[in-house]
């Protein structure tokens, strides 16, 4: 294993920043939030990235996938962060994607992975019911009746979850809240009866639902692995989205850092440029020894997903806790150091700040993060 | 399908899924008989490195280090035990003292891949380093860079067999992080130079035998252009040291005299009046050392401190939190020291290094204040029999902390330099 990135994958992410920027800049994110698009994102532009074979990074080749590993993925979704951009990368190339791998059976895999890969299926984890991340606190019961099932409950902050195919719903089909036992992994079909999605306008205007599911029946085919036995499955697909989730949130600390730095060089004030006042170098420079630390534990998190496998778990909750809290002080710093200019909805920073506060409560906050690290640490 | 076609070494998987990719070409091509040509001779240097540990570093070796059983060399070193000289004679032998210098200098002639496989073979087995010495941490790569051939057939070699313990004479009473203002004088004399003036936080001056000094060979006002490098014999009369003592109970450091110091021509490193670029070549270097300090002493460790524990998590929440951003603080400090590693061995040039003194010794201050906290007053004994002997090291050790944000560049001047080197920020006229 190594902390450096080989030659395909800078490869990969120096295209991938670039085909972003010229085709999915931040500008695009502030139309689709200025149009009040229905959908959140653009269609096209996600059929050109699949094109491109970023929907079927970690799919395997039999499926029409590329096999490329998750620390291809990784530099993919930093990419992504630079840029902002709105595309079902993460809840369906990520979350969908590792689901059906994890978990699907041979037929399930058949079914679904050409889909994904291809760019043509769309998929949202639904799992919250609380406003904190709490994935053993599932309540959303799953009644078995004769060889289905029938869902009753709520799920809420479901990433991509009003526009998605299919949904991926955590419930528990035996059990106390909070009990590992019981919980089951379920593909509901977005539009299936029963199923009322209600769209979340967000702070950082990318997508998200509020999702009723009143008596929703399920065939037995759509249970992914064996009933009441879903949390291994559950925790191993968050581990994936968590350190995927922390990818994109490097990139976007790196791009509004950069920014801020660009500024601190231009702006003048009491006839020097900002950046030659210390008060400002050192914050910059602390910063940047956070950013720098910040990217080890990515490189190291999503490689580890490709070759080390125990530690998975530690580093999702490294990376996790990380990321959030570099994110706030980044966020927050950028916005200071730009002044009056820095508030204003005209300079993207902004769209940063927001994008950040979601992502950092996505698949838990540092208080939860730092537990887990306590709790897989032994203390 | 991927077809079996290589098995990475290491690991035994298969590499074939890590194809060429480019979306332009979609060019897609197997990369694992390059893996296979680069990885093996590799491996198997691994294996002998191994092989040479097994038989070669003695048990003792392999257990933490005590102060005082560092081996550091020079005219009255001493070996702790005769496994230490073992050791240490057996790692000269290979060069190993010096891995990746070159073989006609005394070093091992290592690849930074080599290298970096030994260093992780020794990890591996917790082998101690057979030699503590300023002379190859510092001073070694700046006379490779800056010395003559003589000079470095006659000190580099001399301080790898473990002959000379160096000490370092930059700061003085007036000049410590405006280093260039400093004034202790240096004559030209012609075949020699004429030293006068006073040095102080010379660590260990009173136990070295060559000091490497910066000097003021050009008139007093002239800052960064004024200043040669010279390499001094402690012996040379005229030469005295007084001991300081720290808060954390040792006297680590003196102030060093110069009167009338003679010092031969021949002990210029580098051109008269130059001496400045290969001070701040050999900071670099320290930065490096003082980066990974704390990984090389052995010390009292957090997670070491028995703790109360209800259901399976520590009682007290508080520290439990303080304890938890400590590791994983440390946690990204580790990955990152084995990034910069990494960014060496694949000969990329990175702003890395800059950064690594600043993070470790601030973690060392973080690990200091943890372990009061956690200790109470437990944690506040400074000698006598109530206190273990943890207790007791817990509080040297966060003494001691202090000392590392200062020596070797204050955190920041750190700042400073990360400010202008890393980000290239605009620096205020002086
Ligand atoms: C344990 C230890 C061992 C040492 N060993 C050696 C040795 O072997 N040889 C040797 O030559 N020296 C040695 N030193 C000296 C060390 O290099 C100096 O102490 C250090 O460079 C700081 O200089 P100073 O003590 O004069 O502090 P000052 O430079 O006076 O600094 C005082 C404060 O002002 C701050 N400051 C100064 N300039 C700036 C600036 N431009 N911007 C912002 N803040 C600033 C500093 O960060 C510090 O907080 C050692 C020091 C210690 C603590």
């Amino acid at each position: 294993m190594s902390l450096v990135r080989n030659e395909e994958q800078r490869r990969l992410q120096e295209t991938a920043e670039d085909f972003l920027r010229r085709n999915a800049p931040v500008s695009a994110l502030r139309k689709l939030r200025d149009e009040g698009d229905s959908l959140g994102y653009s269609r096209k532009l996600w059929q050109e990235m699949a094109e491109l074979g970023w929907a079927g990074i970690i799919v395997p080749q039999q499926y029409g996938g590329l096999e490329f590993g998750f620390a291809g993925m990784g530099a993919l979704l930093q990419a992504s962060g630079h840029t902002l951009t709105a595309s079902p990368l993460l809840a369906t190339a990520v979350i969908g994607a590792s689901t059906i791998l994890l978990g699907g059976d041979e037929a399930q895999k058949d079914t679904w992975l050409p889909g994904i890969a291809s760019g043509q299926t769309t998929l949202a984890l639904a799992l919250e019911e609380t406003h904190h991340h709490d994935p053993l606190g599932v309540e959303l019961s799953a009644a078995a009746q004769g060889d289905s099932y029938v869902l009753q409950g709520r799920k809420l902050f479901v990433a991509d979850g009003h526009s998605a195919e299919q949904l991926i719903v955590a419930a528990r089909s035996s059990g106390a809240k909070h009990g590992e036992d019981g919980i089951s992994l379920f593909l509901v079909a977005g539009d299936a009866l029963g199923v009322l999605r209600k769209r979340t306008i967000m702070a950082d205007s990318r997508n998200a639902a509020n999702i009723e599911f009143d008596r929703v029946r399920v065939p037995p085919d759509a249970l992914l692995g064996a009933a009441g036995q879903g949390w291994p499955l559950l925790e191993a697909v968050l581990d994936r989205a968590r350190i995927a989730l922390a990818a994109e949130m490097l990139g976007n600390c790196w791009e509004c850092f950069n920014r801020t730095v660009e500024y601190l060089k231009q702006r003048e004030q009491f006839g020097v440029k900002i950046g030659s006042f210390q008060a400002l170098q050192h914050r910059a420079a602390n910063l940047y020894t956070e950013l720098e630390m910040a990217t080890s534990v990515v490189l190291q998190a999503c490689a580890s997903v490709d070759d080390d496998p125990q530690q998975v778990a530690l580093l999702a909750s490294l990376a996790k806790a990380k990321l959030n809290e570099l994110s706030k002080q980044v966020t927050n710093e950028a916005v200071q150091m730009h002044g009056g200019i820095g508030v204003t909805d005209e300079l993207e920073i902004g769209f940063f700040l927001k994008r950040a506060r979601v992502a950092m409560q996505l698949f838990g906050d540092s208080r939860y993060h730092r537990d887990r690290y306590a709790a897989l640490s032994g203390y | 399908m991927p077809i079996p076609c290589c098995g990475n070494p290491l690991t035994g998987k298969c590499y074939h899924r890590r194809r060429f990719f480019d979306t332009r070409t979609s060019f897609r091509a197997c990369h694992c008989r390059v893996y296979r040509v680069s990885m093996e001779p590799l491996q198997q240097f691994r294996e002998e490195v191994r092989q040479w540990l097994a038989e070669n570093c003695p048990a003792a070796m392999r257990e933490p280090i005590n102060p005082g059983e560092q081996f550091w060399g020079g005219r009255n070193a001493i070996f702790s035990s005769e496994d230490s000289r073992l050791w240490f004679e057996r790692m000269r032998e290979r060069g190993w003292t010096a891995p990746e210098w070159p073989r006609e200098y005394g070093g091992g002639g290592l690849s930074p891949a080599q290298g970096k496989v030994l260093k992780q073979e020794m990890q591996a087995i917790n082998a101690r380093a057979p030699i503590f010495n300023l002379g190859i941490w510092m001073l070694g790569p700046a006379i490779l860079e800056y010395g003559s051939e003589q000079q470095k057939h006659r000190f580099v070699a001399a301080t790898l067999r473990g002959e000379i313990r160096w000490c370092q004479g930059y700061s003085e009473p007036g000049a410590g992080s405006d280093l260039a203002k400093l004034q202790c004088k240096a004559e030209d004399r012609g075949d020699h130079f004429l030293v006068n003036g006073s040095k102080i936080w010379t660590t260990k001056a009173d136990h070295c035998d060559w000091i490497f000094c910066l000097v003021r060979t050009g008139p007093p006002t002239s800052k960064q252009q004024g200043i040669s490098f010279l390499l001094i014999d402690m012996e040379t009369e005229g030469i005295s040291t007084s001991p300081i003592s720290l808060i954390s109970g040792e006297s680590d450091f003196c102030t060093t005299f110069f009167d009338n110091v003679r010092v031969p021509r021949e002990n210029l490193l580098g051109e008269l009046n130059q001496g400045w670029s290969v001070a701040k070549f050999l900071l670099g270097h320290e930065r490096k050392l003082m980066s990974e300090m704390g990984a090389d002493i052995p010390s009292v460790e957090p997670a070491s401190l028995p703790m109360e524990y209800a259901n399976g998590k520590m009682a007290d929440p508080e520290l439990r939190r303080q304890r938890v951003e400590y590791d994983m603080l440390m946690h990204s400090l580790r990955l990152t020291h084995a990034r910069v590693l990494d960014e060496h061995v694949a000969g990329l040039q990175s702003h890395l290094p800059l950064i690594m003194k600043y993070l470790g010794t601030e973690a060392e201050k973080v690990k200091g204040e943890l372990l009061l906290a956690m200790l109470g007053s437990a944690g506040l004994g400074w000698e006598g029999e109530e206190f273990s002997v943890s207790q007791r090291k817990a509080l040297r050790q966060w003494a001691m902390s202090k000392t590392l944000t200062i020596a070797g560049g204050t955190s920041e001047i750190q700042l400073n330099i990360i400010a202008k080197r890393a980000l290239q920020l605009p620096q205020q006229p002086t």
